[in-house]
């Protein structure tokens, strides 16, 4: 798979963190304790939408244990990461059921737990709204009055006085007037539920204020810098006053970027008197009280030449975004600047709006806004395939981006390059191995049926402009080496391949690279964040810079030593020697302290290398047209700017079996194949393909949020909101990588962890529409859903399939 | 109402007062630091608190505390001995057969119980066994490789 030109790179190395994770000794936020630790439990609310008369904590402070109470008028504060929407506790309007509205804190937790009970709200209704077409209407209630002082983001632009908290617009060429100039136009709607990403750790966060100022923070967040920089906005404290500790983290899925609880435990801490406050979600309050994943309402039209080419496309997405949208802004910003997906379109209208509801609010997801644009996407190709009488696989690659073709999601006018990744050749990889042209062997129950499916993706960071990184690598006496990265290992398998492209550049064992396990701001140099699958490519060309700067100082004194100039020398085998002249050499445990000469003379001192990454071909897109800023001439002659650093592009084929009688879908084998430029770690490069793939599976068969009468949500736990099991997991997964070098990728690498849960989850719906014809346009595709599909368009399969029951049971 | 049970967890006897709607998985947890015990939803359905309770797995938060008086609980970190890792624990390592870790001692205590009991199982034996406990990582293909690997060495 990997060339053999590496020593490290491309082996299967499982991470160092294994030990403790197979013992039970790996410690997370949610297993910390502190001397002297207080717990604190939420009041939420039980209203929609209604503005809060009082709150009476009388009967709850007699409960012996309880130490302090808040409500959202002792901390009046807004935050956000992109629309600074969120209160932390609800200020004077609670918007939605489950709104935290208020909280107590005391010195054990079945103390709070049992006084939040006994808090008396009295709250004065305001009208509801819960649909997200309702709601963008003139004359709908309106949530956020005060939107237009909230602090946002430049890329970003809500409409105050409305429910509009973000609207975005992208037109290339003509736009939709184009789609007449088509032969063929299909127009579709389609839908998307609320979901919820389901980490197995819920939020936890202990914080101590410190009777100096100073905040300790520990959190179950993805990474330190982004919390602890939005903590410090919002409170209006120093940012170098706060320390954020992040140990082990169960799982992120985008769930944990941001900001989650800090703000609050670090205000409770300090109300409760100077003392180390935890707070844990339970599973109903992380699915009821904090932000889930974004559900959406699209229409869809896609006008084609006779020949199968795409002439026009139109798309609007309606996001619902629940009470708050700070991050999810940008989830339905990114699915609409992704619009045109793997494909050349010369003309393109996309539009996406972000609505508030009086709903549970909503934030980033593994995969951000590209599952949700391919959906509509890759089911449309499947639909004008349909409608064309041409394949999947041609009229996919009839469209084909190819090289040069300028993009719209990469900003006008800059091409594809060739470095990018081989995209004919992942859907190519793709058909092959799951033998498209085999048809599939039927089952022996004649009322089932199996059916092939194929999808295409890309996936690039959604980050800003200003996402940077930073990484520093220390030599130890031993001539080992500590990497200080900010960037979180919540399982992802990057910390561990960041190690290994430093025991490859310096060619170390990896027993002599270390990592620390738990991840502070206190040690660790800035990352923007642990998001985006950005971390390999950003924070690992950090990561590169720091060791060329280490390395340029082990020359120097190695070429004082060696007496020869330092272009002359390398490193290998823990030696610095003469290239040519291998036993002209010094241990680089004699270099990395400073080298000591006979008359104990020293030269050097400790090595230690810095490195950085800023993505300087991003700008920002202009919301309005969707087209990238022009960058500044002196670095790139006024061209328009990029809006991802790198691209990654995948595909998925599935073979199913569909029960024409219950509408159960089966996923009996599936591909996996993405161009991943260079495979660092083929194991969990492979963890992630596989993890993804249920995961897409998940969110295509099984998973949604359902809404009671009030808004609330009527399914927060794992009997009635079931992700997948270990008995629905396909056995027959074939996994494989690509690799076309990215130019300015580590050793060629991209990132791809979000990619691996796109494109299976409209291949699962192109399956079922090859096998009957019937078209689902709504997730999930749940047993129900499939069923009722069946019947509505193709009766006379289900007529068939009980004719066939019927004889089979003879 | 409160009352001191006493019982043995991974081998070591232990005393410790309990209220009576206390669960197994509150006292190991919190009275009791037992942290390799996770919990992701306190009430039976993500079977990340699994432990072996009188040898057979039971989820935690599902036992009172008062029941286990007398009894023997073991949990993901009793079940090496002397820092060595029983079979399948390192062939959860071998195949990459975790992510995030969070639920990972629940799967590695579950299995290593079910492979005393059945050392020649079918996949699908071990997927419908397995079943009673989430993971969102990992898509569990290589957790289940890896007990079918580890299988052999419990066939001895």
């Amino acid at each position: 798979m990997s060339s053999s030109q590496f020593k490290i790179i491309g082996r299967p190395v499982p991470p160092p963190d294994l030990y403790e994770k197979v013992t039970g000794t790996a410690q997370y936020t949610f297993d910390m304790d502190f001397p002297g630790l207080l717990h604190a439990k939420l009041v939420t609310s039980r209203e929609p939408h209604a503005k809060i008369k009082s709150i009476d904590f009388s009967k709850a402070l007699q409960v012996p244990g309880v130490v302090a109470v808040a409500t959202g008028k002792d901390f009046p504060y807004r935050l956000g990461i992109y629309v600074g929407d969120r209160d932390i506790l609800a200020i004077d309007k609670a918007l939605w059921v489950g709104h935290p509205v208020a909280a107590i804190v005391a010195d054990n937790i079945r103390a709070a737990e049992k006084a939040i009970d006994l808090v008396e709200v009295e709250y004065d209704p305001l009208p509801p709204v819960f649909d997200p077409e309702e709601a963008v209407k003139p004359g709908a209630p309106i949530l956020h009055p005060d939107l237009a002082k909230y602090t946002i983001s430049p890329a970003f632009k809500p409409v105050p006085g409305t429910n509009i908290a973000n609207l975005f617009r992208l037109t290339k060429g003509k736009g939709e007037a184009a789609l007449d100039s088509a032969d063929v136009v299909i127009e579709r709607n389609f839908r998307i539920p609320f979901t919820t990403h389901a980490y197995m750790e819920t939020w936890s966060t202990i914080a101590h204020y410190k009777v100096t100022g100073d905040i300790e923070i520990w959190t179950s967040s993805q990474s330190p810098y982004a919390p602890r920089y939005l903590t410090a906005m919002s409170l209006g404290i120093p940012v170098g006053k706060i320390k954020i500790r992040i140990p082990y983290v169960g799982g992120g899925f985008g769930g944990k970027a941001g900001i989650l609880n800090e703000p609050l435990v670090a205000m409770l801490s300090k109300k409760a008197g100077y003392k180390p406050v935890k707070l844990v979600m339970t599973r109903a309050e992380q699915m009821k009280s904090m932000p889930i994943v974004a559900g959406y309402r699209a229409k869809a039209k896609m006008g084609f030449s006779k020949d199968g080419r795409i002439v026009a496309y139109s798309v609007r997405f309606l996001f619902d975004g629940g009470a708050f949208a700070d991050y999810a802004v940008n989830v339905a910003r990114t699915a609409g600047y992704a619009c045109t997906g793997v494909y050349d379109m010369p003309n393109a209208y996309c539009e996406s709006i972000t609505a508030y509801t009086n709903k549970v609010p909503t934030t980033a997801i593994r995969g951000f806004g590209y599952p949700e644009n391919h959906w509509v996407l890759e089911r449309m190709m499947d639909i004008g395939a349909k409608e064309l009488g041409i394949s999947p696989l041609e009229i996919r690659s009839k469209n084909f981006l190819r090289m040069g073709d300028p993009t719209s999601t990469t900003g006008y006018g800059t091409p594809m390059r060739a470095d990018q990744g081989d995209l004919p050749g992942v859907m190519k990889t793709s058909a092959e191995l799951i033998e498209w042209d085999k048809e599939p062997e039927q089952p022996k129950e004649p009322w089932k049926i199996r059916a092939k499916g194929i999808a295409v993706s890309l996936k690039g960071p959604s980050q800003p402009p200003n996402a940077v990184d930073a990484a520093v690598i220390k030599f130890n006496e031993d001539a080992s080496v500590d990497v200080l990265v900010a960037t979180g290992n919540y399982g992802q398998g990057t910390v561990n391949a960041l190690r290994m492209l430093v025991a490859e550049y310096f060619d170390l064992p990896l027993d002599k690279v270390h990592l620390t396990w738990m991840n502070s701001t206190e040690w660790n140099p800035y990352t923007w964040q642990t998001v985006g699958s950005r971390s390999l490519f950003t924070v690992g060309s950090a990561l590169l810079d720091a060791c060329e700067d280490a390395k340029r100082q082990i020359l120097d004194v190695a070429s004082k030593v060696l007496k020869v100039k330092p272009e002359e020398l390398a490193i290998a085998d823990g030696k610095v020697y003469v290239k040519g002249e291998p036993w002209m050499s010094i241990p680089l445990s004699e270099i990395v302290m400073g080298y000591t000469f006979p008359n104990g003379q020293v030269y050097g001192g400790p090595i230690i290398g810095k490195g950085k990454h800023y993505p300087a071909v991003l700008s920002y897109l202009d919301p309005d047209t969707g087209q990238a800023l022009p960058i500044n001439a002196e670095t790139g002659h006024g061209e328009p700017g990029h809006v991802t650093v790198f691209y990654t592009f995948g595909s998925t084929a599935v073979e199913i079996e569909l029960d024409l009688l219950t509408g159960e879908v089966k996923v009996l084998k599936a591909t996996q194949v993405y161009d991943l430029g260079r495979v660092i770690n083929p194991l969990t490069a492979t963890g992630q393909a596989i993890g993804g793939l249920v995961m897409g599976m998940g969110r295509a068969l099984y998973e949604e949020i359902v809404f009671d009468d009030t808004g609330g949500v009527a399914n927060p736990n794992f009997s009635f909101y079931y992700i997948p099991r270990a008995k629905d997991a396909p056995d027959d997964i074939r996994v494989k990588f690509l690799e076309t070098p990215q130019a300015n990728g580590p050793f060629g690498a991209r990132g791809f962890s979000e990619n691996v849960m796109i494109a299976i989850i409209p291949a699962i719906a192109n399956a079922i529409q090859r096998g009957t014809g019937v078209e689902i346009t709504e997730l999930p595709m749940t047993h129900e859903r499939v069923w009722r599909a069946i019947k509505e368009q193709r009766p006379d399969l289900i007529e068939k399939a009980m004719k066939a029951l019927k004889e089979w049971k003879g | 109402m409160t009352r001191t049970i006493t019982f043995k967890l991974n081998g070591r006897p232990r005393v410790v007062e309990v209220e009576d709607n206390e669960t197994l998985l509150e006292v190991l947890r919190n009275k009791l630091g037992e942290l390799s015990v996770k919990a992701a939803c306190y009430k039976g359905e993500c079977g990340l608190c699994t432990v072996l309770f009188n040898g057979r797995p039971v989820k935690s938060c599902m036992v009172l505390a008062v029941e286990a008086d007398g009894g023997d609980v073991v949990t993901a970190a009793g079940i090496a001995s002397n820092g060595e890792l029983v079979p399948v624990q390192k062939s959860f390592i071998e195949h990459g057969a975790f992510q995030c870790g969070f639920c990972t001692p629940a799967f590695v205590v579950a299995s290593h119980y079910f492979l005393q009991k059945n050392p020649n199982p079918t996949r699908e034996e071990v997927k419908e066994f397995l079943s009673g406990i989430l993971c969102r990582c990992t898509g569990y293909k290589q957790i289940v490789d890896a007990i079918l690997d580890a299988a052999k060495y419990y066939r001895k």
